[in-house]
């Protein structure tokens, strides 16, 4: 179990980081999202992964740790609130700067690559 | 009451910010109740800072356990000298910057106010808290309403800085999560002093795990105070966010800084066994680096703020420097110049968009322009921040370098230390006599200076504030000196902390 959880979180995190290096607000939205995913399932790791904890006191002899459920908790509500606003940003952003790249022009060494007129027809 | 005397600063800005989202304060035309709601605010904030200083000089440092969860289960506000100065610098500085913003930049946006407060309370909740998973609350909290204020009036370059800002911060937030779960799942607390304990008892494998984890920590660290190289995002940011705001970020950069100053000495400090002074050797290179670029960008720099902006690196830079010497007296100077430079940068910025405003469509970039219409007001304003910032005396500035390069004693370390500071400020001093030359003398002949364009009366106090401060730093030079002395002492002294945690006796 702990392998598969492992090779999961890694491919989200690869999956993540991929994405936030793209140029466009989209691509980067979306791995922010997968990044904290991948964060809170790691936070959730951090208490030991267990299959017979016990989440209420005096029912088996070895408890879950609660404390990295908290935590999560805590964090998936921050990370929620975040990504809204990067959403509502990144709306902002293409609404002020006419485009949803990043840099919020072109990079000159791209331009022959990418279609310019994309969206505009 | 004085035992929740902790709290108080984190109550003040939370509720007060809350109401003035209410009716009495809401709408576009209330700006005169939110105003004054905004200035009560923060002198009491004040007040309570200066407050909380006394009784932690009388009664030595308090700790606060929310929810009466006692250490180490609960959350533990810790204040010692250093927390309790460190808010009061912020509350001043958030006073300065709301007089400045009174002239109209508050009405730019309707909840100027509202956020300024949520800022102040993360600020003060960082600086305040003793638990690591509390101080990633309270960096989100100071993180999201800066999100807002950073685009506070619109505008183009702003949005575009602001998407960078926060991209970055987002993922800053990230890798510090991930920090907080490994070191967690190696020593089974978040709470600051007693990680300094258990630190000491991993096995080699949970020492390897924590490294990792503390290594992580210092790159988020290093994202927040700028240090190289994670600096590209400042000057950009700063230069683009409204001058009051720019200002009050000169205090979130030293929020990194002090969490470095803090982290690393309590938790991978002295005792930490395997894991001691663990950063050190990475410390090093990148404080000197950072003097470095931040004084090669001061002299590169096409506008004050942006000059501004790379000033703030080489301040990060010089305040790791005193970190890296990893002495209580060297811990004491970087304190002393980590006072004055927020206070000097702040008003640099503030003085950069007052001379902006006179200047017409040029605004603070080095060009000939239109002629400042109170150039004797004006350049005795940026005179003494510029004779400040380069460290020349009688001003604050001098003060503060000079208590750093004192306090290095070793032959290797001296010459470093010694010529980077020292040269960075002669830089620094030829950068900002250039930019005063073209700001003031250098403009067409012909060009009547614009009268409309006065300050105000407002603005000016704002900066008069900042620069009284950093004036009253020099006339109590003695006390200041001595008080940050004890404030290093008492972050160095980590049986104290475990003792008032009640830690120190080896349950648990």
């Amino acid at each position: 179990m702990e392998s598969l959880y492992v090779v999961c979180v890694g491919i989200i995190t690869a999956c993540g980081v991929f994405l936030c290096l793209r140029g466009r607000t989209f691509s980067i939205v979306v791995g922010l999202t997968m990044l904290s995913y991948a964060v809170n399932l790691f936070l959730f790791s951090s208490g030991r992964l267990n299959m017979t904890g016990a989440a209420v006191l005096g029912l088996a002899e070895d408890y879950a740790d609660p404390l990295p459920q908290a935590l999560v908790l805590t964090a998936i509500v921050i990370g929620f609130a975040m990504i809204a606003f990067v959403v509502i940003l990144a709306m902002r952003g293409r609404a002020d700067l006419g485009n949803d790249l990043v840099d919020g022009r072109e990079p000159p060494d791209t331009k022959k690559l990418i279609d310019i007129t994309r969206g505009k027809k | 009451m004085s035992i929740h005397l902790p709290i108080l600063p984190l109550v003040i800005p939370l509720l007060g910010g809350l109401f003035m989202l209410l009716p009495p304060f809401v709408g576009a035309e209330r700006y005169a109740a939110r105003r004054t709601a905004s200035l009560c605010l923060i002198t009491l904030q004040f007040a309570c800072s200066v407050w909380l200083i006394c009784s932690v000089m009388t009664t030595g440092p308090m700790m606060y356990a929310v929810g009466d969860w006692q250490p180490p289960f609960g959350i533990i506000l810790y204040a010692d000298l250093l927390s309790a100065m460190l808010l009061c610098l912020t509350s001043l500085l958030a006073l300065g910057i709301t007089l400045y913003s009174f002239s109209g930049v508050d009405r730019e946006g309707r909840y100027f106010h509202p956020l300024i407060q949520f800022q102040l309370l993360g600020i003060y909740g960082a600086f305040l808290t003793n638990d690591l998973f509390n101080m990633f609350v309270f960096f989100e909290v100071l993180l999201i309403s800066s999100y807002a204020l950073v685009i506070h009036g619109g505008g183009k370059q702003r949005t575009a800085a602001n998407i960078h800002y926060v991209i970055l911060n987002l993922i800053g937030s990230s890798l510090f999560l991930i920090a907080l779960g490994t070191i967690y799942g190696t020593t089974g607390t978040l709470n600051i002093a007693h990680m300094s304990q258990r630190i000491t008892e991993l096995t080699e494998g949970q020492t390897l795990i924590a490294q990792a984890g503390g290594s992580l920590l210092l790159i988020v660290f290093g994202l927040k105070s700028a240090m190289l190289p994670l600096h590209f995002w400042l000057p950009r940011t700063y230069a683009a966010a409204t001058a009051p705001v720019a200002a009050l970020f000169a205090i979130m950069t030293k929020v990194g800084v002090y969490c470095i100053y803090r982290v690393y000495t309590v938790i991978f400090g002295d005792q930490a066994g395997e894991l001691a002074n663990m950063i050190a050797p990475w410390i090093w290179p990148l404080a000197m680096l950072s003097v470095v670029v931040g004084t090669i960008g001061v002299l590169a720099s096409p506008s004050l703020r942006t000059l501004a902006g790379n000033l703030v690196v080489v301040s990060v830079g010089t305040l790791l420097i005193a970190f890296a010497l990893r002495t209580p007296e060297a811990t004491a100077a970087g304190l002393l110049y980590l006072v004055h430079s927020t206070l000097i940068t702040a008003a640099l910025f503030l003085i950069a968009d007052m001379l902006g405003q006179q200047r017409g469509k040029a605004l603070d970039r080095f060009v000939i322009a239109r002629k400042v219409s109170q150039p004797a007001l004006l350049g005795a304003l940026f005179f003494i921040t510029a004779l400040s910032v380069a460290g020349l005396p009688p001003f604050s500035g001098f003060l503060g370098k000079l208590v750093i390069m004192q306090s290095v004693t070793l032959g290797v370390e001296k010459a470093w230390v010694w010529s980077a500071i020292l040269i960075s400020s002669l830089l620094t001093i030829v950068a900002l006599s250039r930019a005063g030359t073209t700001l003031f003398w250098r403009y067409p002949p012909n060009a009547d200076p614009d009268e409309s364009s006065m300050v105000s009366a407002w603005q000016v106090s704002g900066v008069v504030l900042l620069l009284l401060a950093s004036f009253a730093m020099v006339i109590f030079g003695a006390f200041a000196v001595e008080y940050t002395t004890e404030a290093a002492n008492q972050l160095h002294d980590i049986d104290a902390l475990l003792d008032l945690m009640k830690l120190s006796d080896g349950v648990n």
